[in-house]
């Protein structure tokens, strides 16, 4: 969790400024006033890659809360009416899983879709005020791979909520006269929210390979942001002759995602031991 | 078996159909029109031109009409035309597609060679010392950026080494080459590559082969078979492995996804003209009609698949075909 230190208190931490271009200190090699060298602009990479950490971090976090919110209220509704709703619903999952992820991605993306972001922002309060804060190109991002990753959550709640359903509890609840909405809300999802978790953690870990893939690809974070990805992009150029370029964000991406996956296999034993 | 067959290919049908709907939506998702892209290049084009074209690509009709429009034509294999070179989609797609579906079966043979005896030998002592550093070895897989260690490797075996060659699909003299020096010259430029699409699958399918395994060689009729003094590897191979086979060959389908995005990460990096390097170009080309038909294809490549694993499954378990038994 030292990360998300890192990432709050990232504008104390950098020596310099992240985004501040010196041209004559351009591709220096690791020293005592560039800790990890500068990029092809003479920026400081170290303080670039600590901005960056927030970058990821924020995009997988919101990606993956945007999954499951989504996620939960799929599984629950297919799970809980059961029926047409359910079997509309799943083909919808089955559809959305049969085309690859990478691909549904660059699609919605090559669509320019900020455009129509901020078409629709003056109609949502709540997301005109988003889009002030943070760069609609990051907002769109957070977005799209979010609504893209939700299907894994859907299944898994849905089953959840299946077996959750016939157990006392819930009869009870329902003989006592609880709505459907209630139960839903109360007793059922709560209850199934242990494997989401789960799913949860290990879903910010690919959420922040997915962003630094796509930011690799020029089509994610857009430089002069910061982003382990575009980092990457940048100091490929330089591939062989600059290895503090590309071998410090990488390393960032690999230990990061694995933090989260070891967090989220941690959660799983934890509450497999408690059952 | 036909019956199952028939069954199955049903079952495709609603998922088909959103299939081409999500696709058909996701292009409308784009600001303005699309004809404005290709006009963008022509400024002199005047407004009656731009509802010539507009007209041309059925896009003064409404969007239902338009839909039914270009599904139909979707079933001949009609994508339309690319607006970057106004080749037909289709044709484009046809000679990248092999280069794709090379790299996706190699890939995949290359996981299953080494995921299936990794997971067995994990498997027969779980928590044992080769199970355990299997298991770190699957937690630096899952998490390791595939694009980055392909950047690695191509510093590493590319350009300090000068072992393997750093891009494309073949080499220079190509042309003057024979029969087979051609095969091994496209094997060498595609070892790279294939390898790196194939560590992105391989983590979570020994992963699976070692659970199901652990959950097999549990079972009375192995006991059974160690009983009757068969030996350690007959035991393991003939009675464990046929058994714990079975649900990696749905995962095998459902990984397809996946392995087909990792070969754009591949041919991207490695500059290989294939299917997921033209996605690439028709992305940052804003070229529609052919990021539609690659999102399409796509999913139809998965789900045919998919259907290929139901089949095997089918094959290989009685208990489905004759639906004795129904999922």
């Amino acid at each position: 969790m030292g990360l998300v230190i890192v990432a709050i208190a990232a504008p104390w931490l950098v020596p310099h400024d992240p985004l501040r271009i010196t041209l004559s200190d351009a591709l220096l090699p690791p020293s005592a006033t560039y800790p990890l060298g500068t990029d092809q602009l003479g920026r400081d990479v170290l303080s670039r890659l600590l901005y960056g950490t927030r970058i990821s971090l924020v995009i997988g976090i919101i990606a993956v809360g945007i999954a499951v919110i989504v996620g939960t209220s799929v599984g629950a509704i297919a799970g809980f009416y059961g029926g047409w709703i359910d079997a509309v619903l799943m083909r919808l999952v089955d559809t959305l899983l049969s085309i690859p992820t990478i691909f549904l991605l660059l699609a919605v993306i090559a669509m320019d879709p900020s455009e129509r972001l901020l078409q629709l922002a003056p109609h949502l309060p709540l997301l005109g005020h988003l889009l002030t804060l943070v760069d609609p190109q990051i907002v769109i991002l957070m977005m799209v791979i979010g609504l893209m990753s939700w299907m894994g959550v859907a299944r898994l709640v849905r089953a959840e909520i299946l077996s959750l359903k016939e157990r006392e509890f819930v009869l009870a609840a329902r003989v006592l006269g609880a709505s459907s909405m209630r139960l839903i809300t109360t007793h059922l999802v709560p209850n199934a929210m242990g494997p989401v978790l789960v799913s949860a953690t290990l879903g910010v870990g690919g959420a922040i390979l997915t962003e630094s893939v796509l930011s690799y690809l020029g089509l994610g974070v857009q430089p002069p942001t910061p982003s382990w990805g575009n980092m990457l992009n940048e100091g490929r150029i330089a591939l062989g002759v600059a290895w503090w370029l590309t071998i410090p964000p990488g390393l960032c991406i690999f230990v990061t995602v694995l933090a989260f996956n070891l967090l989220g296999e941690g959660i799983r034993d934890r509450i497999s031991r408690r059952e | 078996m036909a019956l199952y067959l028939l069954r199955r290919l049903i079952g495709m049908v609603p998922v088909l159909f959103l299939i081409t709907l999500i696709s058909f939506g996701i292009m409308h998702l784009a600001p303005g029109k699309p004809t404005d892209a290709a006009m963008a290049f022509n400024p002199k084009a005047s407004l009656e031109a731009r509802q010539r074209m507009e007209a041309l690509y059925g896009l003064d009709q409404p969007l239902a009409v338009q839909y039914q429009q270009w599904l139909r034509r979707l079933v001949r294999w009609d994508f339309g035309r690319s607006f970057l070179d106004d080749r037909p989609v289709g044709e484009k797609i046809a000679e990248r597609l092999p280069i794709t579906l090379t790299i996706n079966l190699a890939s995949l043979a290359l996981i299953l060679l080494i995921a299936i005896p990794l997971g067995v030998v994990a498997a027969v002592r779980p928590g044992g010392l080769f199970d355990r550093l299997t298991t770190v070895l699957v937690f630096i897989g899952y998490s390791m950026p595939s694009f980055w260690l392909a950047l690695l490797c191509l510093v590493w075996f590319g350009v300090a080494l000068r072992w393997l060659p750093i891009s494309g699909l073949h080499s220079l003299d190509y042309e003057s080459f024979g029969l087979i020096r051609r095969a091994l010259d496209t094997a060498w430029h595609l070892m790279l590559p294939i390898s790196i699409a194939a560590f992105t699958g391989l983590a979570g399918l020994s992963r699976y082969m070692r659970s199901s395994m652990v959950e097999v060689l549990r079972q009375d009729y192995i006991r059974t078979a160690r009983a009757k003094g068969l030996s350690e590897r007959r035991v393991l191979f003939h009675h464990g492995l046929r058994n714990g086979l079975l649900p990696i060959i749905t995962l095998l389908g459902l990984s397809l996804p996946d392995v087909i995005g990792g070969a754009v990460i591949a041919e991207t990096i490695f500059s290989i003209p294939g299917m997921g390097r033209l996605l690439y170009e028709a992305v940052m080309a804003r070229d529609y009609p052919v990021v539609m038909a690659l999102v399409t294809i796509g999913a139809l490549l998965t789900l045919i698949g998919n259907l290929l694993a139901d089949l095997a499954y089918a094959y290989a378990d009685p208990r489905i075909r004759t639906g004795a038994e129904p999922r």
